[in-house]
């Protein structure tokens, strides 16, 4: 019999394909495909594949899905739309192409989206992160009335004015895959599908008891007085090397400037980040306080930038 | 005549800036075009200048420019004539300039001017074409369009714009001027929808085929077409409903046109079972998160429906796809705003005003909890201000409307700590009201809550009950007082605490609350506000405060009264609106003074108004000068030193004129005011032919002073009039 691609209904991808087929559509774009950074973050933005490289001259091209962890948005897994921890595809696109727009629309096209007949709009939104003294310009994509993207161009990042900008696209995957597969909750997106038998395996088997034991960790078990410890002892480490880094001799050898820590700066710094959405969750931290700590990571945010984008231009005048 | 047309193809702009950035660049091209004499002269074939846009673009089209510049003579002025020639003899200067001017040495002249003579040249000036005009000013206006945000795109940041520039079309008739900017050289091709048309480009023959040429590649250019395609969609969606109607909605239809290109309606339905969520919820769910429009029935009750524009042409199959994702979508939103509702119910309003002890007001006014305290004290000083004291609004007791007031103030804040607020910052002061009622607290109690942010803009209601309207001007002259005690008033542009607002607010409560606006005045309420602040012992600041209040009221009667600035003007003077608000125990509010000033508007310029307002202008300069001269005189003229005619029967009439306004006041007919203070007229004039005022004698002079003065200060208890004087 022959088939007929195009009158026989589609089946959605899975959450799996999904993810592979935005990975494969990048890849041959150009772009490097990352593993997810292995320290807690709120946003893929924080991983130091965005963070870090989009500074400085060096034209870069990554993707990578990164798991999101905000413990004010966990709901016990009893919510259909929300989540302690959710799936963000992020493209880095240093500097952006002119067709960057088209070639969003195409990696819709590619998940299987119909552009003819769906609605797609580029709503204002520009994106601001205070923690990481990083803001851009842009839009989030409404499909159907359905946010999925958040689309920005970078402007400013670590304090640092960017030159050349990046372009950054942020998939929300959960959403997407939630939609394609016309489900109401994410618990029920199909994950995984098993080719032989069709057995089906979904978003809450793999993810429910994450969701539950980390929103009970988040609101009513971490301990508050732990956690300002865990914080204290982060950032006096990454204050550390900060120092090291500036009190490197002017004179020092390529070598020593290269071996200076600066990632692992930025990993501690991500760290004290993570651990002040904890407070927060657990409602630690008063409103006065709030701004307080806010800037103390911001310090540290824009200081690691600051040494990274020195220690990469002198790499480079090397 | 020559048609230009310039396109700039853009990345998606916000569509709260595209109006704006339409019409500047228009006036732009205008001006450019005025400027550099490229419009036709004669009223016959005046410049034409229409303006399209989308999301995507920008576009300006001329009709009936000139071809080129005229040429022109212009006159160049040289060095001096001494200089220039020795002995009759041009001289090394004379040679050079006539050289750089273009001209042979025996055409220059000579002038004459205020510095000596020197020589001149007539230079003849070829003007430039059209096109190169344009080609090299166009890239200069581009850039210089106002955008409230903008971002560098290209490498080395060589410019700015809203969103990165893609391509431009630019055509002089049927050439293409090839103008430059942001790295883009404009052509003839322009681009159609994104997925209707696709990616072939769009060439664009001739400027007058533009909208045409666009048209048929999915793109609607005119904005105002598009406005109507999408209401004309929406009325025949809603007619799938019987008897349905959408909620009007020009902000939103508005904010629609500016996100599409080429716009269709769909009708979506909701479960039955969210209309238990209130109006205010669901409306803002579907307006300010999807931006769809919603539905009523005849009586004007939600129905569980709700119309989505989009940017796409579909067929059925499309449109069921559709209609199926934003169903889902909204189902996902409305399930999250039950569950803020279930969830804020946990912890009353009570309960939740002391959690507004971590909420800050600002950081040196303290938290949501002190400025509710301050509001309520507030709210207590304005009810004991009311005048007459007796407060009587059938049936609620003074008791009982103080308890409801005081308890809509301690709550008016709560709602600030709950999830749905929190997630729909604009339904504050809704969200409380509601709440408020599922908790079961007295109406009056809920209403004044869900009122007090009332009026939030010119086209809001005020609050629709008393005790509503009072604890709104106890949090909105509470709020500026406190703010400017502390230095935060606005300036210029600025006004980041939104002050202005709220003082428009205080105001329209103050006339057109008409329970209240007998009984109370700006002083009162002004005065209620700065107890146990700075402003009570520093008259500066206080002045400061007032002043600002009072500019408000101005800006109300001329934006809101429609009544000519200069009557705004003389009214904002006048006595009644600042200490002076009390004739033999009745209160003169602002609902009155605002009436007068409607009577006044509709009498302005008239030639009894302007002949009294002369003589009272004159009136005024002779009482400055006198002051300016350090003259002290008392407020009200002996009678006994009244010798002249004309000056005893000025003064008998002063009497009779400020008996009669007061009269008319209290009967609220103001025409009867203003024809008395007409009726000064002949007297004045009488007065000023045959009384000198400046006489010699200091005890004459300064009762006739004194006579002016009271005339002068009686006119003005109710308006300046010198302000009307030549209108």
């Amino acid at each position: 019999m022959v088939s007929n691609s195009s009158v026989e209904p589609k089946i959605p991808p899975t959450f799996q394909e999904l993810l592979f087929q935005l990975q494969q559509f990048w890849a041959s774009r150009g772009c490097i495909l990352q593993q997810a950074y292995d320290v807690e973050v709120g946003a893929g933005t924080m991983s130091p594949e965005t963070f870090l490289r989009v500074l400085g001259p060096k034209p870069f091209r990554v993707a990578y899905a990164q798991p999101s962890r905000r413990p004010a948005d966990g709901r016990y897994g009893q919510n259909p739309n929300r989540l302690f921890k959710h799936t963000q595809l992020q493209v880095i696109l240093k500097p952006p192409p002119e067709n960057i727009q088209a070639l969003y629309l195409e990696s819709l096209e590619a998940i299987g989206i119909d552009l003819r007949q769906h609605d797609v709009k580029f709503e204002e939104d520009n994106w601001e992160s205070p923690t990481l003294g990083a803001w851009g310009i842009g839009w989030q994509v409404m499909l159907d009335g359905l946010e999925i993207t958040q689309f920005t161009y970078f402007q400013q990042c670590g304090g640092i004015d960017l030159d050349p900008i990046a372009g950054e696209i942020t998939y929300g995957l959960e959403r997407i895959a939630a939609f394609l597969q016309d489900v109401d909750s994410i618990y029920d997106i199909v994950w995984a599908r098993e080719s032989d038998s069709g057995k089906e395996i979904t978003y809450g088997k793999v993810r429910f008891a994450e969701e539950v034991q980390f929103s009970v960790y988040n609101f009513e078990k971490a301990d508050v007085e732990k956690l300002w410890q865990h914080f204290r002892l982060y950032e006096e480490e990454c204050k550390a090397l900060l120092e090291e880094a500036r009190e490197l001799p002017e004179d020092a050898d390529a070598e020593a400037r290269n071996r200076l820590p600066l990632l692992a700066a930025f990993d501690l710094c991500l760290k004290c980040s993570h651990l002040f959405n904890l407070l927060d969750a657990r409602g630690a931290i008063s409103v006065t306080e709030r701004v307080g700590v806010i800037a103390r990571i911001r310090g540290l945010a824009v200081a690691v930038a600051k040494a990274y984008a020195t220690q990469q231009s002198q790499a480079a005048a090397a | 005549m020559p048609v230009f047309l310039l396109e700039i193809g853009l990345e998606e702009i916000p569509a709260g800036m595209i109006s704006a950035a339409q019409s500047e660049l228009a006036q732009r091209i205008e001006k450019l075009l005025t400027r550099e004499r490229l419009t036709p002269d004669t009223q016959t074939d005046a410049l034409r200048v229409t303006s399209y846009s989308t999301p995507r673009r920008l576009a300006v089209l001329a009709e009936g420019l000139l071809q080129g510049q005229p040429d022109m003579e212009e006159e160049i002025v040289g060095p001096a004539t001494k200089v220039a020639f020795k002995d009759g003899a041009p001289t090394q200067a004379a040679i050079a300039f006539a050289k750089k001017s273009g001209v042979e040495v025996s055409t220059l002249k000579t002038i004459q001017n205020a510095k000596g003579e020197y020589v001149s040249a007539t230079v003849h000036r070829r003007g430039r074409t059209a096109a190169e005009v344009l080609k090299d000013g166009l890239a200069a206006e581009i850039a210089g369009i106002y955008w409230p945000k903008s971002m560098y795109w290209r490498a080395g940041k060589p410019e700015r714009c809203v969103r990165p520039v893609r391509w431009m079309v630019a055509l002089l008739d049927e050439e293409v001027l090839p103008l430059e900017f942001a790295g883009v050289t404009a052509g003839r091709a322009s681009c159609g929808h994104r997925v209707l048309h696709g990616d072939a480009p769009v060439m664009v023959k001739t400027p007058l085929e533009y909208a045409k040429a666009l048209a048929a590649a999915y793109v609607e250019v005119d904005p105002e077409a598009r406005r109507q395609r999408i209401r004309k969609a929406l009325d025949k969606a809603t007619r799938q409903i019987a008897g349905a109607r959408w909620r009007e909605d020009e902000a939103l239809v508005e904010i629609v046109t500016n996100l599409t290109e080429w716009p269709s309606v769909i009708l979506g339905s909701f479960e039955q079972e969210y209309l238990t969520l209130p109006d205010e919820i669901l409306v803002t769910v579907m307006r300010g998160y999807q931006k769809y429009f919603a539905l009523e029935d005849s009586e004007k009750k939600l129905l569980p429906n709700f119309l989505a524009v989009l940017n796409l042409e579909v067929d059925d199959a499309g449109a069921a796809v559709i209609r199926h994702g934003n169903e889902r979508v909204l189902r996902a939103r409305f399930n999250d705003a039950r569950f803020f509702w279930d969830v804020d119910q946990k912890i009353p309003l009570i309960d939740r005003v002391e959690m507004l002890k971590s909420v800050t007001f600002q950081k040196d006014l303290g938290s949501y909890w002190d400025k509710t305290e301050r509001n309520r004290a507030v709210a207590r000083r304005i009810i004991d201000r009311f005048d007459p004291p007796l407060f009587l609004f059938e049936p609620v007791k003074l008791e009982t409307f103080t308890a409801i007031v005081d308890k809509a103030a301690l709550l008016a804040k709560a709602d600030l700590t709950t999830e749905m607020v929190k997630e729909f910052t604009e339904l504050q002061g809704v969200v409380g009201g509601l709440y408020a009622r599922a908790q079961r607290l007295p109406d009056g109690v809920a209403r004044a809550i869900h009122d007090h942010y009332k009026p939030a803009s010119q086209e809001d209601t005020i609050p629709s009950l008393p005790a509503g309207s009072v604890v709104a001007l106890a949090d909105k002259v509470s709020t500026i007082v406190d703010m400017f005690a502390i230095g935060l008033q606005p300036t210029g542009s600025k006004d980041p605490f939104a002050l202005r607002r709220a003082g428009n607010g205080v105001v329209r409560i103050l006339v057109e609350d008409d329970k209240l606006n007998d009984r109370l005045h700006l002083a009162h309420v002004c005065f209620a506000a700065m107890q146990n602040t700075k402003a009570i012992d520093d008259a500066v600041l206080r002045e400061s405060i007032y002043d600002f209040l009072l500019d408000r009221f101005e800006f109300y009667l001329r934006e809101s009264g429609n009544v000519n600035p200069q009557v705004a003007r003389a009214i904002r003077k006048a006595g009644t609106t600042g200490s002076d608000y009390e004739v033999d125990g009745l209160l003169i509010g602002y609902g009155k003074i605002a009436g007068f000033a409607k009577a006044l508007d509709a009498q302005v310029g008239s030639p009894n108004v302007l002949a009294v307002a002369e003589l009272l202008k004159r009136t005024a300069n002779i009482l400055r000068q006198a002051k300016e001269k350090k003259i002290i005189f008392a407020y009200w003229e002996s009678e006994g030193l009244l010798r002249e005619t004309a000056e005893k029967e000025l003064s008998r009439k002063v009497t009779e004129v400020n008996q009669a306004i007061q009269q008319s006041y209290r009967e609220g007919n103001y025409e009867a005011a203003i024809a008395a203070i007409a009726s000064l007229q002949p007297l004045l004039n009488a007065f000023f032919d045959s009384v000198m005022v400046m006489v010699d004698d200091p005890q004459l002079r300064d009762n006739r002073l004194a006579l002016l003065s009271r005339t002068e200060s009686v006119v003005r208890w109710a308006a300046d009039f010198s302000e009307l004087a030549s209108i």
